[in-house]
């Protein structure tokens, strides 16, 4: 199994989630994040006192697939989440060691 | 029938004779017609008044509104809390011995000396007390509740509480009773002078805005609001929507409390009306223009204050300046409210509301204008005696409140730990929270100024310096 993290912009998250519907996935978990790359935050102002915003908001995506899904799932998102601007986001893959659905107890790639 | 008879005709021989009796009570006469016409006119001055009060009233909730939006939600509950206590141990401590001080007879022209506890007021006697209290007593708690924008985010709530008795009992109706004494028993020495203050822009509003200020020296400015550099950082209000809201029910209330100040049903009250309603106008307008000038974009902060600025500079002249005239006081209101906002930051006093800057510069600017843009013409006597006002003003409420801060401070202490200010005023004051639905996030305007997130070294160096002056 792996788990797949990928910070997305916000409003790409309905194209994403259709697209990994589409594929099968059966679930994930999103949380709300600000953070920043290469894109930088921009400056604002707040009665007469101008202060920089470096952290922008964006999505992350958590999901957990079985091994062989996890590079196509990688490609489906990176294509709906791209809009070839900066800040578009990145993608993280790392081992995931072990899962429980906890309804039914049943674990490994079954659970996912 | 026959026995029914004699009956019949003393009955109606007895009506006839009551019908005639009553006749001669209801045929009007000249003075009859006069005290009439005289005790309608009576009345409507008391609803006048009394709605007046009302409008008054519910400014309280503007300035709980505009206070809470600019300030950051782990305080949220602390600030409706002194918004709520400044006017309910106000009304007590104005009805004790506040409302003696302004209006009773007076010997010296300084301080009434009669009418505590509103003696004044007998079951049958005039009534007419109650209303002038009541509409009296919203405006010492508009002065009182001034102060609590300025102390937003760091003051102790008991010594805030100590704080609304004491202005609201002594430090407010003193100067209160040298301009407006004679509207009841008293005669005050400014007021004989010639003093214009219709409706309090250094009563009322100065007086607030010196406290204030005399209130924001004293406690320091907030935990993160200054960098090492000594620029002043940007500490967000929570929630812009509340601060604009505020604004409107101020704009609402302040038709109250300008024309309600004739406390008489006439045709002056829609001269003031326009007045006030143009100064606001003029003020955000001005305010918005300058604002994006010199920041690039219209902002919303400075533009709400431009409108409380010109709201506060219309309130003394307000019943002897012309509309047109109203619109030049209120734009110079709106001008001066955003310099004044970014000269207070400078020399480091934090007022996370802009109360001085709104209610004590403009306070100051509306009692001169008064002079200087009066009807029937201006005379260096006219602005000299503004002038002595506005000076008295200060002097008497900066120094006064001061020294009570100074000594809050010495004693119980005035300024909440860096720790609590650093959790936040809801949970170490009151113990909960203003909205326990949503997770605690930090601000991230450039330096994270948190909520409740690890501080590190310097920035509590940094704060600590702050409170040296607890």
């Amino acid at each position: 199994m792996k788990k797949i993290e990928a910070i997305i912009k916000p409003f790409r998250l309905d194209e994403v989630k259709d697209a990994l519907n589409k594929m099968g996935i059966s679930g994930m978990t999103i949380s709300e994040v600000k953070g920043f790359g290469r894109q930088r935050g921009h400056k604002e102002i707040y009665r007469g006192t101008e202060y920089q915003v470096d952290f922008v908001p964006k999505i992350k995506i958590d999901l957990v697939v079985s091994s062989e899904m996890a590079d196509k799932v990688v490609a489906a998102i990176a294509e709906n989440a791209n809009t070839n601007k900066v800040g578009d986001g990145k993608i993280f893959v790392m081992p995931m060691e072990h899962a429980v659905r906890i309804r039914t107890g049943e674990s490994g790639p079954d659970a996912i | 029938m026959k026995r029914i008879k004699p009956y019949l005709y003393g009955l109606i021989i007895l009506l006839a004779g009551t019908a005639l009796a009553w006749a001669e009570d209801t045929v009007p006469t000249v003075m009859s017609n006069k005290e009439a016409i005289d005790l309608v006119q009576t009345h409507a001055n008391y609803v006048w008044t009394l709605v007046a009060a009302a409008l008054v009233f519910f400014m309280q909730a503007g300035f709980a509104m505009v206070e809470t939006g600019l300030t950051r939600a782990k305080n949220a509950i602390n600030i409706l809390m002194k918004n709520l206590m400044d006017f309910s141990v106000g009304s007590i401590a104005f009805w004790a011995v506040g409302f003696g001080i302004m209006f009773g007879a007076t010997s010296t022209g300084w301080f009434g000396t009669n009418g505590f506890f509103l003696s004044d007021f007998t079951p049958d006697g005039d009534p007419w007390v109650l209303a002038f209290w009541m509409f009296q007593v919203v405006f010492a708690a508009t002065a009182a509740t001034i102060v609590s924008g300025a102390m937003a985010e760091r003051t102790k709530f008991v010594s805030y509480l100590i704080y609304s008795a004491i202005v609201s009992a002594v430090i407010y109706p003193i100067f209160g009773s040298w301009a407006w004494g004679s509207l009841f028993h008293g005669n005050g020495w400014l007021e004989g002078l010639g003093f214009i203050d219709f409706a309090g822009s250094t009563v009322v509003h100065s007086v607030g805005g010196w406290a204030a200020l005399a209130g924001a020296i004293v406690l320091g400015p907030r935990i993160g609001k200054y960098g090492p550099d000594g620029k002043p950082r940007a500490i967000m209000g929570h929630n812009m929507p509340l601060a604009a809201l505020g604004v409107f029910i101020l704009w609402l209330g302040w038709f109250g409390f300008n024309p309600g100040s004739t406390t008489t049903a006439d045709k002056s009250i829609a001269m003031i009306f326009v007045n006030t309603n143009l100064a606001a106008a003029a003020g955000a307008c001005t305010a918005l223009i300058t604002s994006w000038i010199k920041f690039g974009k219209p902002e919303v902060g400075m533009s709400l204050n431009g409108a409380l600025a010109g709201l506060v500079a219309i309130t003394a002249g307000c019943a002897n300046v012309s509309p047109a005239s109203s619109i030049v006081i209120g734009a110079v209101a709106g001008i001066l409210v955003v310099l004044s906002v970014l000269f207070f930051d400078k020399i480091k006093i934090d007022d996370p509301v802009g109360a001085v800057s709104v209610h004590g510069v403009n306070g100051a600017w509306g009692t001169l204008a008064a002079g200087l843009f009066n009807i029937g013409g201006t005379t260096g006597k006219i602005i000299l005696v503004q002038l002595t006002g506005i000076g008295a003003c200060f002097v008497w409420t900066f120094v006064i409140a001061f020294i009570m801060f100074k000594i809050i401070a010495a004693t119980i202490g005035l300024r909440v730990s860096a720790e609590e200010e650093i959790e936040g005023l809801d949970i170490t004051e009151h113990g909960g929270e203003a909205y326990p639905d949503f997770g605690r996030s930090t601000h991230t305007g450039g330096m994270a100024i948190s909520s409740g997130a690890a501080m590190s070294e310097a920035r509590m160096a940094v704060g600590s310096a702050a409170l040296s002056s607890k």
